[in-house]
């Protein structure tokens, strides 16, 4: 036995240095392990957005029709319809169009007679009801609705007619983000050159904590602070109309957001070598000086992809902006109230039919956002590039 | 230094433990503790004007830490404790009554590891200028133009002034640091072993460099290399575990040395 080994190694050649991985069993594994799972975390992220995706693609195609009321076939004419047609008219899929008999494709044809004349009177003459809702162009432009005085972005996804304009959903959600950012950006990275540049060391081992313990608090506590408390306090402060608003969700927001763009931002400003510190201050600068012509400007791609986490954080953030504001108004005032991309799909995927076009539609704002996700953090990255390599003096 | 904006300090006379001429700066009963630990121990030292010292001794002897008491680096941290008195020019930089800022700007520093800021080489340069008030686009031009010059570096760059400093060599960068010393025009310039990390070609690019500033400066150097204390210094001062074990001319220290430890430092029999 040892000396079949004793062979196995001679012949593996000179000091084993042939043996590739055999020489190091256990450490080939677990670095194959790990690659594995960093492997299946980008596979799971492609999964998702695949499923996210595919239930979005008929919307995408143009394929639902909402249209309440809709041309019928007579059950009698039947075979004066070429199949592909008929199937689009029973809204089947090729596979299921092929495997259901002809009986039942006639009492589906009569299902939709009948669908139609359970349509109330009133919308018979609605031209309204013609429209089909998922269209592109009633997607995204204002239309003068039946009863409305002005072209109006609506998004009123239950009812007869059912509006899907995604405009007041867009702007909610930039609107609740935008104030959010700009209220924790300033202060996070604020509170990072303090703790990080000028606190003492006593004043830092007590800041740093608390601030990033913040992020530990589940945003349903954060949502009925915001609701309860900084809502009234804020309308008695800036007297405005509406008590819950989008000014009032970006502020509870900027809670949740200030400690990630915190925790990243400190360590990109501690981060940052103590010579350059110490050359400044040797050059005459005072510490608020030095933190800020000196470690800030050597810290800005660290601190602006804490930024760009931040923005992830605050646009993907549901549960607060949930609690606090929920009405889908189109209005660029912040002080008006608003609705969120995710609030909407929070709180209208519960009662959306399986597979109908509301659903089929939150599954698109859904890849929507991943997709806004995505490109930002590319973006994010490409710039922090671009300043790493600007300040290391390679371009 | 003829042009010297700011008043020049008032220089007392020569004193007899002096070897350095008129004392610029003059050190008392120096001594200094982190924490509970003193590093240096009681230390007196007068060095004269426009001359270079060296420091020199083992590592940990308390030779870059009296350096950084010159223009109160150590202050920075914070367990630092300093007793007896340190006088510049007559003043002493002690007292609370002084402008650590304005301290900083007559007493500059070069350090061991060159550490240019990400900037462009101008900006660079122009950092330490603006910080004291220099803000005219012809003066930023001439003064950084002169000290480039000074420090050797003016013809390798100044066709990239405005390209990152960190794309140097580390012999540039070097020079780069010192031409930002002394384009503030500081009396005192502090090297903290300046050339260390580098090659002997930037080396002795650096050493020519100290010997030309000395015309203009009063330079006090820290080096573990003592050929080089023996070629570019005036005077010399030994350090020995926190005690300042002789201090005098650099001829005499590195040829007849009057201590038996000096001695067995300088001919490499123990540090």
């Amino acid at each position: 036995m040892s000396s079949n080994t004793e062979q196995r190694r001679r012949s593996a050649g000179w000091l084993g240095i042939h043996r590739g991985h055999q020489a190091r069993p256990a450490e080939w594994l677990a670095e194959k392990f790990i690659f594995l799972v960093s492997l299946s975390a980008i596979a799971m992220v492609l999964l998702i957005f695949l499923f996210v995706a595919r239930e979005a693609i008929p919307v995408f195609f143009g394929e639902t029709n909402t249209a309440l009321v809709q041309p019928t076939i007579p059950v009698a004419e039947m075979d004066k319809h070429s199949p592909a047609e008929l199937q689009r008219y029973l809204d089947l899929t090729p596979e299921q169009f092929k495997s259901v008999s002809r009986e039942t494709k006639l009492e589906l044809m009569q299902g939709k007679i009948d669908e139609q004349n359970e349509v109330p009177e009133n919308f018979r003459n609605d031209p309204d009801a013609r429209i089909n809702t998922t269209d592109w162009k009633y997607l995204l432009q204002a239309h003068q609705w039946n009863g409305y005085d002005q072209p109006e972005h609506i998004w009123q996804p239950v009812g007869q007619i059912k509006k899907f304009n995604l405009l007041p959903l867009f702007a909610g959600t930039l609107k609740i983000t935008l104030i959010g950012l700009f209220f924790a950006v300033p202060l996070a990275i604020g509170a990072a050159i303090y703790v990080s540049q000028l606190a003492r060391p006593r004043v830092r081992e007590t800041v740093k904590p608390v601030i990033e313990m913040l992020s530990g608090i589940p945003s349903v506590v954060v949502g009925v602070f915001a609701l309860i408390v900084m809502a009234s306090a804020l309308q008695n402060i800036f007297h405005y109309q509406t008590r819950l608003n989008a000014f009032v969700a970006g502020l509870a927001l900027g809670f949740a957001v200030i400690p990630v763009i915190f925790s990243i931002a400190e360590d990109a400003l501690t981060s940052v070598p103590r010579a350059y510190t110490q050359a400044a201050l040797a050059l005459g600068a005072s510490r608020w000086q030095t933190a800020w012509q000196i470690v800030l400007p050597a810290a800005l791609p660290g601190v602006f992809a804490a930024t760009v986490l931040g923005f992830g954080r605050a646009i993907g953030e549901t549960m607060i902006v949930l609690m606090v504001c929920s009405a889908s108004v189109m209005s660029w005032n912040v002080f008006d109230s608003a609705r969120s991309i995710t609030t909407t799909i929070a709180a209208e995927m519960a009662e959306a039919v399986n597979g109908g076009p509301h659903y089929r539609i939150l599954f698109m704002l859904g890849a929507l956002l991943f997709a806004a996700t995505f490109v930002s953090n590319m973006i994010g990255d490409f710039v922090i590039h671009r300043f790493k390599n600007k300040l290391e003096g390679k371009r | 230094m003829a042009e010297l904006s700011m008043p020049k300090l008032n220089v007392p006379a020569a004193k007899t433990n002096s070897p350095g001429g008129s004392a610029l700066i003059e050190i008392e009963s120096l001594s200094l503790y982190y924490g509970a630990s003193k590093a240096l121990k009681n230390i007196s030292l007068n060095l004269g004007e426009k001359v270079v010292t060296a420091f020199i001794g083992p590592s940990g002897c308390g030779k870059s830490t009296l350096l950084r008491c010159l223009n109160r680096m150590n202050d920075l941290i914070d367990s630092v404790r300093i007793e007896g008195s340190c006088k510049i020019g007559g003043h002493d930089i002690y007292s609370p009554d002084v402008d650590v800022i304005e301290l900083r700007k007559r007493v500059g520093m070069v350090f061991q590891k060159s550490n240019p800021f990400p900037k462009s080489i101008y900006e660079n340069v122009a950092y330490g200028l603006r910080l004291h008030g220099v803000k005219a686009k012809s003066e930023l031009d001439g003064r950084i133009e002169q000290s480039l010059r000074n420090a050797a570096l003016w013809d390798e760059v100044k066709d990239r002034l405005h390209t990152s400093a960190l794309g140097l060599s580390g012999g540039q960068q070097q020079r780069l640091c010192i031409a930002r010393a002394i384009a503030i025009k500081p009396e005192i310039i502090l090297m903290d072993e300046p050339a260390s990390a580098l090659d002997p070609i930037a080396t002795t690019r650096i050493e020519e460099l100290i010997l030309e500033l000395k015309k203009d400066f009063t330079i006090v150097i820290v080096t573990h290399n003592m050929q080089q204390a023996a070629r570019i210094s005036d005077y010399t001062a030994f350090f020995y575990i926190g005690e300042l074990i002789e201090f005098d001319t650099t001829a005499k220290i590195f040829t007849n040395p009057s201590k038996k430890q000096t001695e067995d430092y300088v001919t490499g029999r123990f540090g």
